[in-house]
């Protein structure tokens, strides 16, 4: 582990007993987050990104299930710590944020009765309702809330998306979080309002200092937002580097696929235009995962491509540049 | 606020309730067979049969006898029975607490087996709590009341001899002092353990015979609700920022899973009126549905027209506690029907 780092993700696999057969979904995935790095996931949809976040948070406890690999967390083995420790890192270390802040909200509660259920858990001691309500408006305010106390007395559905999605970015970051794993957060809301809402999360969690893991269909907000990015594709990572190098200079062919389309800054969706679909992990194609899709796929693709380590922070899993580590390559 | 909302349901609820009333008159006094006739059986003659007409205000315009009858029942008669010769109102003080309490028994039991129940099957999906639910509560739904009640008849009363087969209470017993006219109640409220006992026995086999159904139903729909429940995006949320185990199973899934549920509750209690009647007849139990489909096979007017209203104020009263009750559940139905 290098000073500084997070989250590290290593040779993860994810796999589910399925009536149908073994869904390889996660096929060694490996990422690292370091320390209040902004880090962009990118990849078609049902490609395994909101698996990875749920792993990490530990968040699946399905029967069916087989995980293999590793995540530390601060170099600590998270699959070998107790499940209330790991527990203790939800909602105080590590916070998620939704893609539908409506339906994260249970529609029965206040507002007050669930911000203070997060941040009694927060601070060394189990903090009072009151104590928890004082934050919690000091926290509504700071997500340009001018009346926290009528948003606190209301139900879920008295909220628009926008508000609703406020309320949830106070959660994530009340109790002073490491990491926040952002997944799609507010796909389901109005494209001003999405953007603003993303806005005042990239602002919070930078003056928090906050690491955080935003899971993006959309270009252009990566673009802005984030530093570096992993792109993924069927369960695996296929390419890794700066936003500026990805977006200058994608050498995956499946990252210059989902940048075929010059992405706008706000708004534009992967292209639709990448041929076929994303596989069946219950018959993952052997080798490349991309293979059946790739332009320039040779004999070879058959087996595992091997993972090509260009720098630091850049790397891209691709047998077009076997041989070519730690120099530019032009795909 | 909560209360002009209430006060407002009654109003309406009392406004339809009239209606039913008077829909009831004139139904029954249409329908074919002729109550005279029915009453002095097949040796009349048929100058007794049209002087007991004209006794019973028979031959008179319809608009006239509903005056003449609802003149009567503003000063509190409901007329008498052709069948039992009795007043009505008597006949329904008597038979209506009797069902009642049947129906309150099984209602507790669907309430306090049905619900937990299927919150355990619903929490521990595919478990051996939820594999023995669903034998269960299917068992419990496809079979009818009065298969039950032959069967626990059989094994309790017959083969084991532990229960009572017949009536509310044994020979001998007399009836608590009248509170509420339930047995278990009044013989509570007088401190009389002995008499308490007793009904107790009386009223478990008919009692369970009538639930199992809604027992049934309601840990279906309770496992089901709870189960879709824990599937909800605000259940991951709750696991995602670490909610106390307890609070996320009992609290957080429970509470809007039970709203559907207690709406499904709300129409069984009502569908027990029917269930009552077999399950009366098997019991001897003397209550309300027994003599409902009794005075209508006799078509004794008065009676038919009491007992109906009497039902349909049952049924209102079961429509505007479960409102209530989702009410205070259901924040969404509570504060939308307040901005009305
Ligand atoms: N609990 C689960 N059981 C079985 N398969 C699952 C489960 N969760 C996710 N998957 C499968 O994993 C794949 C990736 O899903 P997901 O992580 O949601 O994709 P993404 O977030 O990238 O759109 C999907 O094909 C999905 O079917
Ligand atoms: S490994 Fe082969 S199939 Fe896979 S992306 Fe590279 S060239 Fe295409
Ligand atoms: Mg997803």
């Amino acid at each position: 582990m290098t000073e500084g780092t997070l989250i590290e993700v290593e040779d993860l696999h994810v796999r589910f007993d399925l009536f149908e057969g073994v869904s390889h979904v996660l096929n060694g995935v490996g990422i690292t987050i370091r320390n209040g790095e902004r880090i962009g996931l990118v990849g078609e949809s049902g490609c395994g990104k909101s698996l990875l976040a749920r792993c990490i948070l530990g968040l699946l406890e399905q029967k069916n299930i087989r995980i293999d690999g590793a995540i530390r967390y601060h170099g600590r083995d998270l699959f070998a710590m107790r499940g209330s420790e790991w527990r203790d890192l939800r909602g105080r270390r590590i916070t998620m944020i939704f893609q539908d802040p409506t339906a994260a909200l249970n529609p029965v509660f206040t507002v007050a009765d669930q911000m203070v259920e997060v941040i009694q858990r927060g601070g060394n001691r189990k903090r009072k309702r009151e104590e928890c309500l004082d934050i919690a408006r000091g926290a509504l305010r700071r997500v340009f809330i001018d009346d926290p106390d009528r948003v606190l007395r209301s139900y879920p559905f008295q909220l628009s998306g926008g508000m609703a999605q406020r309320v949830i970015i106070t959660m994530a970051l009340a109790n002073d979080p490491e990491l926040v794993l952002a997944d799609e957060p507010g796909t389901s809301l109005d494209v001003t309002v999405q953007e603003q809402t993303l806005r005042l999360m990239a602002t919070l969690t930078q003056e928090a200092g906050a690491a955080v893991l935003l899971i993006a269909h959309n270009l252009g907000v990566v673009r802005e937002f984030c530093e570096r990015l992993y792109v993924m594709y069927g369960g695996v990572i296929v390419e890794e580097g700066s936003v500026e190098e990805i977006f200058n200079e994608p050498l995956h062919p499946y990252t210059q696929a989902l940048f075929g389309a010059v992405p706008r800054l706000w708004g534009g969706d992967l292209p639709k235009a990448i041929a076929g679909m994303v596989p069946d992990y219950t018959q993952a194609p052997e080798g490349c995962r991309f293979h059946p899709r790739c332009p320039h796929a040779k004999p070879e693709c058959q087996s595992t491509p091997p993972w090509v380590k260009l720098g630091e922070g850049r790397g891209v899993r691709c047998v077009l540049f076997e041989g070519a580590e730690r120099s530019t390559v032009h795909a | 606020m909560l209360r002009r909302y209430i006060i407002r349901r009654s109003i309406a609820a009392l406004i339809t309730l009239f209606g039913v009333s008077v829909l009831i008159f004139f139904l029954a006094r249409v329908m074919p067979g002729d109550p005279a006739m029915i009453a002095l059986g097949e040796t009349a003659t048929l100058e007794q049969i049209a002087n007991y007409r004209e006794r019973l205000g028979l031959n008179e315009p319809l608009l006239v006898q509903y005056v003449v009858y609802i003149t009567s029942v503003i000063h509190g008669d409901l007329g008498d029975s052709l069948y039992t010769h009795g007043a009505v109102l008597d006949d329904l003080a008597h038979t209506f607490p009797a069902t009642l309490e049947l129906i309150l028994f099984s209602t507790v039991l669907m309430i306090t087996i049905g619900i937990p129940l299927g919150v355990l099957a619903g929490r521990f999906r595919d478990g051996f709590i939820d594999n023995f639910t669903r034998v269960f509560s299917l068992l419990g739904v496809v079979t009818p009341s009065f298969v039950w009640a032959l069967f626990l008849m059989l094994v309790f009363a017959f083969y084991l001899d532990v229960l009572p087969a017949q009536g509310r209470l044994s020979e001998g017993v007399e009836p608590p002092a009248f509170v509420t006219g339930l047995y278990l109640v009044d013989s509570i409220v007088a401190g009389d353990w002995a008499t308490f006992r007793d009904a107790s026995a009386h009223i478990v086999m008919p009692g369970t015979a009538l639930a199992m159904a809604s027992v049934g139903q309601t840990t279906r729909m309770t496992r089901a609700n709870v189960g879709e429940s824990f599937d909800k995006t605000y259940i991951e949320f709750a696991r995602a920022y670490g909610f106390k185990g307890f609070r996320t199973a009992a609290v957080y899934a429970l509470r809007p899973a039970l709203i559907p549920v207690l709406t499904i509750m709300g129409l069984d209690i009502a569908i027990k009126f029917g269930s009552a009647f077999l399950v009366e007849t098997v019991f001897s139990w003397p209550g309300m549905a027994r003599y409902g489909v009794q005075v209508i096979l006799f078509k004794d007017l008065n009676a038919i027209v009491g007992t109906v209203t009497i039902i349909g104020f049952f049924f209102i009263v079961i429509n505007l506690i479960v409102d209530i009750v989702v009410s205070f559940v259901d924040p969404r139905i509570r504060l939308g029907a307040l901005a009305q």
